[in-house]
């Protein structure tokens, strides 16, 4: 079984998201910022008429701050009823992953309740990423 | 068209007769003596058994068939309208609405209607209930009656005109034994003595058929006569080979004009021949019907959806116009937007429904209730044609039966103790709708004894919800608020009405989940008022767009009071809190800046008067000071989707015309 998974670029590092929850991937779009929210939650957009809230992915997963550049793009991903848009800082492609190329999060290395695992494809290393973890709803302040 | 779709036409139509039905009900029983309401509902009951026997629901059809037969008794000035009459065929409603409900939940709408058949049958038919005899009834009416005969025009009339005459119509359904050899010689036979007791004017299956011996044991024949039933009955049992034989009278006449049968027959022939030329009386006095169609609420909210878009385009158009200094563009820009502007009120029209949607279901409601506590209730009904948005109908139901329940229950007192107090018998609950701003009104009031103060503050007190110190200083509004607190009430004794374990903080919690208020007025003796306010509709509200620092946000136009400019020396201090006057009230100022902790703008002048919107919460005031105030508009409400919730002071979004979106503020939030 293979499955297809969005690789884009954060901070340097290559990072994949299952196809199933990604609805578009977007241009970054003016983006209005809402007070008292958490930190990693930029704000709203206008996505064709409906109001999504963005997150700073790397802000959200503690990396480095981003800076925006024309390579900037929004994953527009959506679990449940929860929709919401990521921001990256480049598409990187589309790829078809082998089940057994994905190692589980818990023997990797790297150990974080947003990551589901690596992907080794062709040299490269993908982190896959939790969404369901990642746009669970907390307590805002 | 497919079956489903027959089917959804057939539910909400099947609704509204079952609507009028109980209406027109509630009508008869205040002047039973009004016939054209027994035809009225007659009629609706006409339909609903013409629709359920041609949608295959045959218990359907036969309870509503049997419900008709003794409304048309009734009509007839055969049977005058007593309570018990009533009840049955209220009963007979519940039953035909619970069987609607089943078929509309996916069900094959089948119910136990032997009982109420029986009551019926009883009702218009007592001797053939005596003389079948007991327990074999209720199944025999209704195995008769299933079998529907579909009667052409020219037989309906045919009917018609013999009843005029003093004929009844007979349905006859002959039985022949399985193992007789010559079926069609035995249906001849039938046919034989059936003539000579009157006329045939139909048969199922078809006379040909019936020769040709295609048909099974039975078959069914529609039979005019001045004969009696037992007469008829005698003659059919000198056939033999005949198992059984079911004769159930349709109708009966209007009145008994014939003196001799010799007459009756002559006139009946003569009739006949001109028969296809007499109206129907039933056709002749028609309802006004609207011309509607109905629409699925989504089909609206995808049309809402759409259209804000356009909006959105349009004020893009309007900045690129602008820009463009084309005298051409900016006219058809203008243009566009007087139409859109058309548009959208007949859009936001669209999801405005009356409110008698809701209310039509009390009266019933009421009688019911009014009956199960043996209390005298006049219920007034006002502003039915009040307009509200479709999804607040939809939930604004439950909340008010509970009211009503409770006005009935708690507000009213015993009859006994009216007429102690010297009030008239019958109490008065008053449900009323009206529009006032951007609001609709609904409010629900008794003239009752009203809400004791002090026995609501006890038992507050009791469960701690408020302690003596704050009870000596509430108002008596702020004490009866006490009741919509969770787990209150004030019921002595758990009763079947209104004890049924939810309290008023159900109400509450609903009506403020549509973005509504309630509140209540008292006066001890002379009853208690329940006053909803709600929102016109859920989807759009009328704001203020303002701007601290570069954002902007919209503040809804019903909790503004008015916008005002606060000079610098008006602002004083209480405990550290910047506060001002506002008409010998002091009011306190929160500057939205700080409260949404916008990234501040750098501007060297200190600004002398200060913008301030005056937001309200009931009585209460508070000053927001704002950056600027762009204007007034109208906006389409967003949510802000699963992920961000219960942000502080914010209720959701809208999209403005730039295509930016802006926040809305919920500053009823900042009152806490």
């Amino acid at each position: 079984m293979n499955r297809k998974i969005v690789a884009f670029k954060l901070n340097g590092e290559e990072y994949g998201l299952d196809i199933q929850y990604v609805q578009s991937i977007e241009q970054l779009l003016p983006i209005t910022r809402v007070p008292n929210a958490p930190i990693y939650v930029k704000g709203v957009i206008n996505l064709r008429g409906n109001v999504i809230p963005v997150l700073d992915l790397s802000s959200k997963l503690t990396l480095n701050q981003a800076t925006y550049t024309k390579f900037t793009r929004l994953i527009i991903t959506k679990v449940e009823e929860i929709e919401v848009g990521l921001i990256v800082d480049q598409i990187s492609d589309v790829i078809d992953i082998a089940e057994e190329a994905i190692e589980s999060e818990s023997s990797s290395a790297i150990h974080s309740e947003f990551f589901e695992g690596i992907a080794i494809s062709d040299g490269r290393i993908i982190i896959l990423l939790n969404v369901e973890e990642l746009l669970k709803t907390e307590e805002v302040i | 068209m497919e079956y489903n779709d027959f089917l959804e036409l057939f539910i909400e139509e099947s609704k509204e007769h079952l609507q009028s039905i109980n209406d027109e009900l509630l009508k008869l029983e205040a002047e039973p003596e009004n016939l054209s309401i027994v035809n009225e509902i007659f009629r609706s009951a006409h339909t609903l058994k013409g629709m359920s026997a041609s949608m295959g629901f045959e218990d359907l059809a036969s309870l509503t068939h049997e419900m008709e037969n003794v409304l048309d008794l009734v009509r007839n000035a055969k049977l005058t309208i007593t309570n018990e009459i009533m009840d049955v065929i209220f009963q007979c409603v519940d039953l035909i609405e619970k069987m609607i409900d089943s078929i509309e939940q996916g069900g094959d709408g089948k119910a136990d209607v032997t009982e109420v058949v029986r009551q019926l049958t009883m009702i218009h038919n007592p001797s053939s209930f005596q003389a079948i005899g007991g327990q074999a009834l209720p199944e025999v009416a209704a195995t008769a009656v299933a079998e529907e005969l579909v009667l052409d025009t020219f037989e309906q009339s045919m009917i018609e005109e013999a009843k005029k005459l003093g004929n009844k119509v007979f349905q006859i359904k002959i039985s022949i034994d399985p193992k007789c050899v010559m079926k069609s010689i035995r249906a001849y036979m039938v046919f034989q003595a059936a003539g000579e007791l009157g006329e045939i004017i139909h048969s199922n299956p078809s006379a040909e058929d019936i020769e040709a011996e295609k048909f099974d044991d039975s078959f069914t024949i529609l039979l005019l006569s001045d004969h009696e039933e037992a007469e008829i009955q005698s003659q059919f049992n000198q056939i033999s080979e005949l198992t059984d034989v079911l004769i159930l009278e349709r109708t009966k006449q209007a009145s008994p004009v014939s003196n001799n049968t010799s007459e009756t027959v002559v006139k009946q022939t003569e009739t006949t021949s001109k028969a296809e030329a007499a109206p129907t009386p039933a056709s002749v006095k028609k309802k006004h019907k609207s011309k509607s169609i109905r629409v699925d609420i989504e089909k609206l909210d995808q049309l809402m959806n759409l259209f804000s878009e356009l909006i959105i385009d349009r004020g893009r158009l309007e900045l690129i116009s602008r820009k463009a200094e084309n005298r051409e563009l900016i006219d058809s820009v203008e243009h566009m937007t007087r139409i859109t502007t058309d548009l959208q009120g007949i859009i936001l029209n669209m999801r405005m429904v009356q409110v008698d949607q809701v209310f039509n279901r009390f009266p019933r409601m009421i009688r019911d209730l009014a009956k199960d506590l043996k209390k005298k209730i006049q219920l007034v009904v006002e502003g039915e044609e009040t307009e509200l948005d479709r999804t607040v109908i939809d939930e604004i139901g439950d909340p008010l039966v509970h009211l009503l329940r409770n006005a009935l229950d708690h507000g009213l007192e015993s009859t006994e103790e009216r007429l102690a107090t010297g009030k008239p018998e019958e109490g008065k609950i008053t449900l009323k709708a009206y529009h006032s701003g951007n609001s609709v009104f609904i409010e629900v009031a008794d003239d009752g004894k009203g809400i004791n103060r002090d026995k609501v503050l006890n038992k507050a007190l009791e469960r701690g919800v408020v302690t003596q110190k704050e009870a000596d200083s509430l108002t008596d509004q702020q004490v009866f608020a006490l009741l919509f607190s969770s787990g209150f009430s004030t019921a002595d004794k758990i009763s079947d009405i209104s004890g049924r374990g939810v309290g008023l903080d159900v109400v509450k919690t609903k009506i403020e989940s549509l973005s509504g208020e309630i509140s209540i007025d008292s006066v001890p003796g002379h009853g208690s008022t329940f006053r909803i306010q709600l929102p016109l509709t859920l989807s759009i509200i009328n704001a203020m767009l303002i701007k601290a620092g570069e954002e902007t946000y919209a503040i809804p136009f019903s909790s503004i009071l008015e916008i005002t400019e606060v000079s610098g020396e008006q602002v004083t201090t209480l405990y550290g809190q910047k506060v001002f006057q506002f008409r010998d009230q002091v009011v306190s100022l929160v500057e939205v800046n700080d409260i949404f902790k916008v990234p501040t703008v750098e501007t060297d002048i200190e600004l002398e008067q200060q913008l301030v919107v005056i937001a309200r919460k009931g009585d209460k005031l508070k000053g927001l000071v704002v950056d600027s105030v762009i204007g007034q508009q109208e906006v389409v409400l967003k949510s802000l989707g699963n992920y961000l919730t219960n942000l502080f002071a914010i209720s959701g979004a809208t999209i403005l015309g730039t295509g930016e979106v802006a926040l809305i503020m919920d500053t009823n939030q900042l009152f806490n």
